[in-house]
């Protein structure tokens, strides 16, 4: 799940190569995998667990009948190739089907909850980004020592824990023991707040679900920046900077930060994706009303249209977000530009 | 080859094995982790001695419903009146099994294309590329769910799901190693004495690989197994088993955190950190000793 050395996928060498060449190779590999998604995406619903309306209907009490107009609905009497035609057909108009719980599109669906997961990620990542980084260039500067030493340490011991526990853990210490933060849900119920105090609501609301996230994330940035750091701390420059007498403080803001931050930035793009999927467990234990909560009641009825459709958008998400990556990497970079 | 030959590469294999296990000795985190580990597996093996399934069985337990620790039950019991040391000791099966075996797979479907991408050339290495990108970029919780949820409830599934979806770090490391190991001289002289790509992969590469993917399988089991106990928090487990992930979800769907009961939502986790961590430190100390790049700064 975490993976600490999330670098860019090379998988071309794509070094040395122009720009509307590396441009077209990475636009290339993101279509094919956002096709591989798509295929994915219906045939492991079709394909292997066999009739996809006795599934859709499982431990529920339905007739003979009820099965066959539902098979008769979802064009299973026709070939297999005409259904992932229509499949494909319906996704690029926005139609990912209807949910069987909530009897309603599921494009509809994730319009509702994809509010609440965008502003529990966003504030997340900006959060852990700024820890992160902040921490692992200080880590890294003073290599050995005690602030090192722990923070580093704290790092290793978070990229063991897993999500969904550490928001238990806040859950059962600050929500149910010292009660100072809500157990659930995104706003007070029948709050009629509006304003300023339904803004702090959701904000009080939004503190433990964040909290669990950060703890999670910001243990990557720290770790590649301060490997990045220590890569740039034997670097000429920095000694050329430090002969013109400049303070040690400055050496490092100046001039050691700036060149190790490219690496992380693309990391910071790779790793929103990853956020977006660690919603799901994080989202659960808070019952936060966004799209990884919905994921969640989907899978549990089981709700086959609704965790398809959560499917395509999480996965799509990331492989954007990727795409991204790659871009900035090659535009923040000069001496890639260049070659 | 000559058996003068074999019995100089076997020592020349046996000095580098004794090198290797001295340099991880040199780790103490590493044999911490190590030891613990052992204690673990054989606390895992003993459980039906240790806690006779009976003694968990619902309707014989005599304990009241989230007892809190005492003399009698070290760690309290579950909403249902069971041990919760004993559902531990059980639990500790299931995830161990299901990490070994969901990173057995992982391991032999990462080496297959880790080597097939930096072996051929042409199409076949675009395709293999192609896949391994996709498993490297689609977040892998995702993809195991979809798996656990089409797929018929049980250990096999979840072993299935996390298997297919945990490899692609293994073959992007394996993929490195195999275009270093084919610049080689050696490599050059086996091909020009007439060697097929199934001589050079199955004779030269994989032995060559095979550290790293020593490395990184106990890097892998770590993360299978909390990707395991988050599926089970999920509800995707096999509901006929105990895992650390299961006892969580009770947890949650009891309201046991918000109720106070701490040792029925501390206990499970505390032992998947512990597990997972002594995975960590084990493999980050192989990965150092046994990666050549990492070994050279």
């Amino acid at each position: 799940m975490t993976v600490i050395e999330t670098v860019p996928a090379d998988s071309e060498d794509t070094r040395g190569s122009s720009l509307p060449r590396y441009l077209a190779l990475k636009a290339g590999g993101a279509l094919i995998s956002l096709a591989l998604v798509v295929v994915l995406g219906f045939f492991m619903f079709r394909i292997i667990p066999g009739d996809p309306a006795i599934n859709m209907t499982r431990g529920r009490q339905v007739s003979p009948g009820e099965v066959e107009r539902l098979r008769q609905e979802m064009g299973l009497d026709q070939p297999l190739l005409v259904q992932f035609w229509r499949f494909v057909r319906d996704l690029f108009t926005g139609d990912l089907g209807t949910s069987y719980v909530y009897r309603r599109p599921v494009t509809e669906l994730i319009g509702d909850y994809i509010g609440p997961t965008l502003l529990l990620t966003g504030t997340a990542a900006i959060i852990s980004v700024v820890l992160g980084l902040w921490l692992g260039q200080k880590a890294a500067w003073r290599r050995g020592s005690w602030f090192d030493k722990i923070h580093t340490g704290v790092a290793l011991v978070f990229w063991s824990v897993p999500t969904f526990w550490l928001g238990l853990l806040l859950l059962l210490v600050f929500g149910g023991g010292l009660g100072w933060f809500p157990t659930g849900g995104m706003s007070t119920a029948a709050s009629t707040d509006t304003g300023i105090a339904h803004v702090l609501d959701v904000a009080h609301h939004l503190v433990l679900p964040v909290v669990t996230m950060v703890a999670v994330i910001y243990a990557q940035y720290l770790m590649v920046m301060r490997a990045s750091v220590l890569e740039e701390m034997s670097a000429d420059y920095l000694t050329t900077a430090r002969a013109k007498g400049l303070r040690e403080d400055l050496v490092r803001t100046r001039h050691a930060v700036p060149n190790a931050l490219l690496p992380t930035v693309t990391l910071i793009f790779l790793t929103l994706g990853l956020l977006i999927a660690g919603t799901v467990t994080v989202e659960t234990v808070f019952s936060w009303p966004g799209l990884g909560y919905l994921t969640y009641k989907g899978l549990s009825a089981p709700d086959f249209p609704l965790v398809q459709g959560t499917f395509v958008v999480f996965s799509a998400a990331v492989i954007v977000m990727n795409f991204i990556a790659d871009l900035l990497y090659r535009v923040l970079d000069p001496r890639l530009k260049s070659s | 080859m000559t058996t003068s030959g074999q019995a100089a590469i076997r020592a020349r294999r046996r000095a580098r094995f004794t090198e290797v296990v001295r340099e991880i000795a040199s780790h103490p985190s590493a044999l911490i982790g190590a030891g613990l580990l052992l204690l673990i597996v054989v606390l895992a093996l003993l459980a039906p001695v240790l806690m006779p399934m009976d003694r968990l069985d619902v309707t014989k337990i005599t304990a009241h419903g989230n007892e809190s620790p005492s003399g009698g039950h070290w760690l309290g019991t579950d909403p249902s009146g069971r041990d919760v040391l004993g559902l531990l000791l059980w639990g500790s099966r299931a995830s161990l099994l299901v990490g070994f075996s969901a990173t057995a797979i992982a391991m032999v479907i990462g080496t297959v294309f880790g080597m097939a991408a930096g072996h051929f050339t042409g199409l076949t290495r675009a395709v293999v590329l192609r896949i391994i990108d996709f498993f490297l970029v689609v977040p892998s919780l995702v993809l195991a769910i979809v798996l656990s949820t089409v797929l018929s409830r049980g250990l096999s599934t979840i072993v299935i799901a996390i298997g297919v979806t945990s490899w692609a770090q293994t073959a992007r490391v394996v993929r490195a190693q195999t275009l270093t190991i084919e610049t080689r001289p050696y490599i050059e002289r086996s091909r020009a004495l007439g060697a097929g790509d199934r001589h050079i992969i199955g004779k030269h590469v994989l032995p060559a690989v095979m550290p790293l993917v020593m490395a990184n399988t106990t890097l892998t089991v770590g993360s299978a197994i909390i990707l395991e106990s988050t599926l089970a928090f999920l509800g995707l487990g096999d509901p006929t088993t105990f895992s650390w992930g299961s006892m969580l979800k009770t947890a949650l769907d009891t309201g046991a955190a918000t109720a106070g009961y701490w040792w029925f939502v501390l206990a499970p986790g505390v032992a998947i950190v512990i597990v997972v961590l002594c995975f960590t430190l084990v493999g980050r100390a192989l990965e150092a000793v046994l990666n050549p790049t990492l070994r050279s700064r």
